[in-house]
């Protein structure tokens, strides 16, 4: 099944042209076709566009060279979360107030991933505006775990994680505010990345917390993700958050063998209430990566409790300025087209807005966001990342977020501190419960610290590479 | 009326006129186009655009706060300012709420009374909303040109006390950005939008209010009435005494104005309420998270006042003293700036040709002369082509003064009478003899000198 490979092993096949950009297009395409019932993962699938770029990359591979070596994805299919515009192709981020938006223009990923030569399978299926970690959320129905149909998949980029765990795609798109990466890779036992908030434009992802949001990506391998990332990476006139900081080369960054890391692990992270496996499979992770030379270092870091009300307060107000914009008067459906969530988070965010309350709810929350920060930055002087489970749970059954107003909150509560301080962080998968559902680890960096934590990360799935688990994949 | 002393403030509204919009490379010449023509996903607020800061916008607009004497913090933010309204795509507009680009400056007016500046900011249009009637039906319909078109406002300190002052003012704002060439500042087209806040304080110091403590006569007064829609320096004069007059009769009547905004009608020239204070928005402001701080450094601002050209205040007062100008023929000349620059040129060029800054002075101003048909150089040469004068043969002069006088009795004697002006007729009738320019002066001279040498005789 060639929609199986990674990034790197279908780049070297279509480089030694054991197959084509098609037939790889179509094997995605097939497998989506032949899983997607089950799993809801998208929410516009563009196949005849899919395969016209695909056959464009044939053209293009057949040049060799150097287009081959500029074109770090040509020829690769590649699943969007649909928060991120698509020229001429549905953009809803799986909101019905936007069930038939088509964007005129491309955000600055999608126009990165086309220059890139990838192939774009469609858009996947998320919570409405992000506002979730679940899919439950989602206008257009939950998307399933392909490891097992009655559990949720994690969200926002629920259906990006899904997509790659049933190897629908090559490659995959997500963004995450607080945890909407890591927390569906971390579900769906495949790897997150969350680059550092400016490394990667946010330029045409329909917008959700602004001070927060990070587009990223969701891949079968840490070299996958550092590869995207050197695409994505980079400076961006149209948005002015991001950094002109030079982008290193991050696949080239995993060929150095270095081990000597300082991990710092704090208590705080392995909180009450934690699924018991998730906490004894990294504990034995943390332990793995010891024996591969890594130093580990007790560090004490602020409660994660704190963050939630935070993140809250902020990415509410955001999120109530943000959604002003679909009043009714463009984009074809009105008001009454939001669901509870979205309804929930505008009457939050400008309550906590209101004169009167600003001070009180934004302006305190923007003061604590600021400890976060600097108790982070105290933390990355003494150690070179942070590692913890990225979710407490492993994934919770289909329902679970019924009547649960704050399930997003709870559930992300160990990712949310580090991204209020726009930290770099990745999930891993580390095993299996066993119940077959899995459990992953996150590595968190100091802002711009990227290589590292891909490093880290490369360094740990190598060295793993042949454990038990990593023979299964889930049975659809 | 006497008994109440107007408090008044103002905000402008300048439009800038930057090549390109406030967040996004659209062109900002909105004037006149077809609608919905200079957009693009940012200025209309499409899912997922960002705006990216116009620098040249923010520099122009520092400038307009260093010419008013400002402040210029070195850190400061944009902030949403959150309502709704059709002709605002996004539900936000970008400005800025407490850390503006420039605060706490002044103007001095020409009665030498100060004026504080509390403000100036920037921020971005909205689109604009056309109601009309299509094939019988009543439609709205939204023009996004303007849209994210670059927008400084000025606040003034309610430190105003006439509409003189009110204007002249105005007229001060509306020269500096002329001359900072960062806004047209036509009226006509909206460049310039005027919000005059006006109450009254009473003069009557014996006035006690509730508290039974006298009112201090710089405290403001409780209430403040804001007129909105006012496109004309005549209408701000209308509008401000319209008020003056619908608040005394209130508070004559014992009662207190209402806090309110009101609108005002150009037919009438009146104002009408069209909110109050309980109705007031809540705009719900918070910093602009797709945008980071904006710092300075002392150096750029110091760079920036470099940039910047001569004002008008200090023109005027420079033309008095360098070239010895009137008052009047100063604040003529440095009126405009292109004006002021043409008559420096011509000065210039006329300096070693013997060509004095008050001819050249009297010249512009007295004939009008159409700056754009000549050039300084020409309007030099001009002048002293009509001053040229001719050296006259002496005794052919004294012939024809002799001449004039015996045919002229009446005048000769007029004059010994003490009519001194008779003496200027005998002048115009030597120059008539004429027909080359003579010097006029010389031959009065002479005239004067026979006429009383008759006398001794």
């Amino acid at each position: 099944m060639l929609s199986k490979l990674n990034i790197k092993q279908a780049k070297e096949g279509l480089r030694k042209k054991e197959f084509s950009s098609v037939e790889l297009t179509r094997a995605c395409l097939d497998r989506i076709k032949q899983t997607d019932e089950k799993l809801n993962v998208f929410v516009t699938l563009t196949e005849k566009e899919a395969i016209e770029q695909a056959k464009k990359a044939d053209s293009d591979l057949a040049l060799q060279g150097e287009t081959l070596e500029a074109k770090l994805l040509l020829g690769i299919p590649i699943a969007i979360k649909d928060n991120f515009s698509t020229l001429g192709i549905r953009t809803t981020a799986s909101a019905k107030v936007l069930d038939d938006y088509i964007p005129p223009f491309d955000s600055t990923v999608v126009k990165k991933l086309k220059e890139a030569g990838a192939v774009i399978l469609g858009k996947t299926n998320m919570d409405a505006w992000a506002h979730g970690s679940s899919t439950e959320a989602s206008d257009y129905g939950s998307t399933r775990n392909p490891w097992n149909i009655k559990h949720l998949p994690g969200g926002s980029s629920g259906g990006s994680a899904a997509s790659i765990a049933a190897n629908q795609c090559i490659g995959a798109i997500g963004s995450e505010t607080a945890g909407s990466i890591r927390q569906p890779a971390s579900w769906c036992g495949v790897v997150g990345l969350k680059p550092t908030y400016g490394r990667v434009s946010r330029f045409g992802v329909v917008a959700m917390g602004s001070s927060f949001d990070s587009p990223g990506s969701i891949t079968k391998t840490v070299y996958d993700s550092a590869l995207i990332l050197e695409v994505l990476a980079g400076n961006d006139e149209m948005d002015a958050t991001t950094t002109p900081k030079v982008v290193p080369s991050y696949t080239q960054a995993l060929t150095y063998k270095k081990s000597d890391f300082i991990i710092g692990v704090s208590d705080e992270y392995f909180i009450d209430g934690i699924d018991p496996e998730v906490e004894e499979k990294v504990k034995e992770a943390i332990v793995k990566l010891e024996k591969m030379g890594a130093k580990l270092k007790k560090i004490k870091l602020f409660d994660p409790k704190y963050a939630i009300d935070v993140y809250t307060i902020i990415q509410r107000s955001e999120v109530s300025s943000n959604l002003a914009r679909y009043d009714g008067i463009r984009y074809g459906n009105d008001r009454s087209f939001f669901a509870d969530e979205a309804k929930r988070r505008i009457m939050f965010g400008t309550h906590a807005l209101s004169s009167g309350y600003y001070d009180q709810y934004y302006n305190k929350a923007s003061k604590v966001r600021s400890v976060i920060i600097e108790d982070f930055k105290k933390a990355f002087e003494k150690v070179d990342v942070i590692i913890a489970p990225t979710s407490p749970s492993l994934a919770l059954p289909v329902g679970a977020t019924k009547d649960q107003a704050m399930f997003g909150e709870l559930s992300d509560v160990l990712v949310e501190p580090s991204s209020i301080a726009g930290l770099s962080g990745i999930n891993l998968p580390v095993g299996l419960s066993d119940s077959s559902l899995p459990i992953g680890m996150q590595i968190i960096g100091p802002q711009f610290a990227e290589e590292k934590v891909l490093q880290i990360a490369y360094l740990y799935e190598q060295g793993t590479q042949t454990e038990e688990w990593r023979k299964r994949e889930p049975e659809l | 009326m006497n008994n109440y002393t107007p408090v008044i403030g103002l905000e402008v509204h300048v439009e800038l006129k930057t090549k390109s919009k406030m967040f996004c490379s659209c062109s900002s010449d909105y004037f006149g186009k077809k609608p919905n023509t200079h957009t693009c996903p940012v200025c209309l607020g499409l899912p997922g655009a960002l705006p990216v800061p116009n620098k040249k916008a923010i520099q122009w607009c520092i400038m307009i706060g260093l010419s008013l004497n400002c402040n210029i913090p070195l850190l400061s933010k944009f902030d949403r300012k959150n309502y709704f309204y059709p002709d605002l795509p996004k539900g936000y507009q970008i400005s800025q709420y407490d850390m503006p680009f420039c605060i706490n400056g002044k103007i001095e007016l020409s009665n030498g009374k100060k004026i504080g500046i509390r403000r100036v900011h920037m921020e971005e249009d909205t689109g604009k909303l056309i109601h009309e009637t299509i094939e019988g039906e009543k439609v709205s319909l939204i023009d996004f040109n303007r849209s994210g078109v670059p927008l400084v406002e000025i606040v003034t300190e309610p430190d105003f006390e006439s509409t003189e002052d009110v204007k002249e003012y105005l007229q001060k704002l509306q020269q500096i950005v002329r001359y900072l060439k960062v806004s047209d500042a036509n009226m006509e087209k909206g460049d310039m939008r005027l919000e005059p806040n006006i109450s009254l304080r009473s003069n009557n110091t014996n006035t006690t209010n509730t508290n039974n403590k006298p009112i201090s006569n710089k405290e403001l007064p409780k209430y403040k009435v804001e007129v909105k829609n006012i496109n004309s320096f005549k209408f701000v004069e209308k509008a401000i005494n319209f008020e003056i007059e619908r608040q005394s009769e209130i508070l004559k009547n014992g009662q207190t104005p209402k806090q309110e905004t009101r609108g005002f009608v150009e037919k009438s020239g009146s104002t009408v309420s069209q909110r109050s204070k309980e109705e007031a928005s809540d705009y719900r402001y918070f910093p602009e998270p797709d945008i980071p701080p904006l710092r300075w450094t002392k150096n750029y601002i110091e760079g920036l006042k470099l940039e910047m050209p001569e004002l008008p205040d200090k023109k005027l007062k420079r033309f008095k003293s360098e070239y010895g100008l009137s008052e009047y023929d100063s604040i003529i000349l440095s009126r405009e700036k292109n004006l002021a620059e043409y008559f420096e040129s011509a000065v210039n060029d006329g300096k070693n040709q013997g060509v004095s800054p008050k001819q050249i002075a009297n010249h512009i101003i007295n004939k009008k002369t159409d700056i754009d048909s000549y050039l300084p150089s020409e309007l030099v040469r001009s002048i002293i082509k009509s001053s040229k004068k001719v050296d006259v043969d002496e005794k052919k002069l004294d012939e024809i003064i002799n001449k004039v006088l015996s045919e002229n009795k009446k005048a000769v004697l007029d004059y010994k009478k003490g009519k001194k002006t008779a003496i200027m007729y005998l002048l115009g009738q030597v120059m008539r003899e004429f027909s080359e320019k003579i010097d006029a002066q010389k031959v009065k001279i002479l005239i004067t000198n026979k006429v009383n040498s008759y006398e001794q005789n």
